[in-house]
């Protein structure tokens, strides 16, 4: 049973990094279910169970964690930064990052600067953590799908 | 006043297997393989530097069955060790890993103001990062 889990673990967690490579793809949940040989309802189930989130949350807060960045160290507007990221729309992407950091990106923006670190250390210290119980209910990558803002 | 990290230990699901990881695939040497009893005490080091990683397998004598189980399944959920190395030029050794058989990459080469890294993990899910240095930019006042 054990090395069952062990081996799932592993295809969740390579899927979980497709994520995070990919995420300024548009990413369908089938294909990267497909990562971990997995369905879309067992990998979904699954991937919550492990890393206690939906992939669909998993891939906001990486994508918002990536505009964050990107709102501190450049000065791209909020709207080509919110396609860089992959957010189709401007209007999932202010409710998602409102809903994640508890401030519009335009204050966010003004209330941080650039800072010198090591990109791999930003990732993992500026995440943002909130997994609210909405989103937890979310299972879809589809925008449509998207938790409405609290 | 301490002088050097000496030894620095990550968690690994089977020694033989990260043996052969570490050294055939990523390009470090072996550096101690010690039985001590049922212990098989192994490390792996960067070629001309010191500091030995000491490959670590869940189990006995270490821990207990249990102890064990939970160790295991956060290697493989890449909740535990991560190891981060320099490289004189971290595209060409992209490559090189890729031409090994190396799949399980992170992040291919990226550059950043420090350098450019890329990030990989190990057959077990730890983490692994490679950065070639560069020249520290400086300070963005924009």
């Amino acid at each position: 049973m054990t090395r069952e889990i062990e081996d799932l673990n592993r295809r969740l967690l390579r899927a979980r990094d497709a994520m995070d490579r990919a995420y300024a793809e548009p990413l369908d949940v089938r294909a990267v279910a497909a990562v971990a040989y997995l369905s879309e309802a067992h990998f979904i189930r699954s991937f919550r169970a492990t890393f206690g989130e939906t992939p669909h949350r998993y891939l906001q807060r990486r994508r918002v964690e990536r505009s964050m960045f990107l709102l501190r160290e450049t000065d791209r507007s909020v709207t080509d930064i919110c396609l860089d990221v992959g957010f189709m729309s401007l209007g999932t992407f202010s409710r998602t990052f409102r809903e994640i950091v508890g401030e519009t990106p335009s204050d966010y923006r003004a209330a941080n600067g650039p800072v010198l670190a090591p990109n791999c250390i930003w990732m993992a210290g500026t995440r943002p953590r909130a997994a609210s119980r909405v989103a937890m209910r979310s299972s879809s990558f589809g925008e449509a799908d998207a938790p409405a803002a609290p | 006043m301490i002088t050097k990290l000496n030894v620095a230990s990550i968690f690994v699901l089977d020694k033989d297997e990260a043996l052969d990881f570490y050294v055939n695939k990523l390009g470090l040497e072996k550096g101690h393989d010690v039985r001590q009893g049922s212990y098989r005490w192994l490390t792996v080091r960067v070629p001309g530097n010191g500091t030995e990683i000491s490959l670590e397998q869940p189990g006995s004598p270490l821990h207990d069955d249990v102890t064990a189980a939970q160790l295991r399944e956060l290697i493989t959920k890449g909740a535990m060790s991560s190891l981060v190395f320099n490289t004189d030029d971290v595209r060409d050794l992209y490559e090189t890993l890729q031409a090994r058989g190396v799949t399980d990459f992170t992040q291919e080469p990226i550059e950043h103001a420090y350098g450019t890294d890329m990030g990989l993990r190990d057959p077990f899910g730890n983490a692994i990062r490679i950065l070639q240095q560069g020249k520290v930019a400086q300070k963005v006042t924009a």
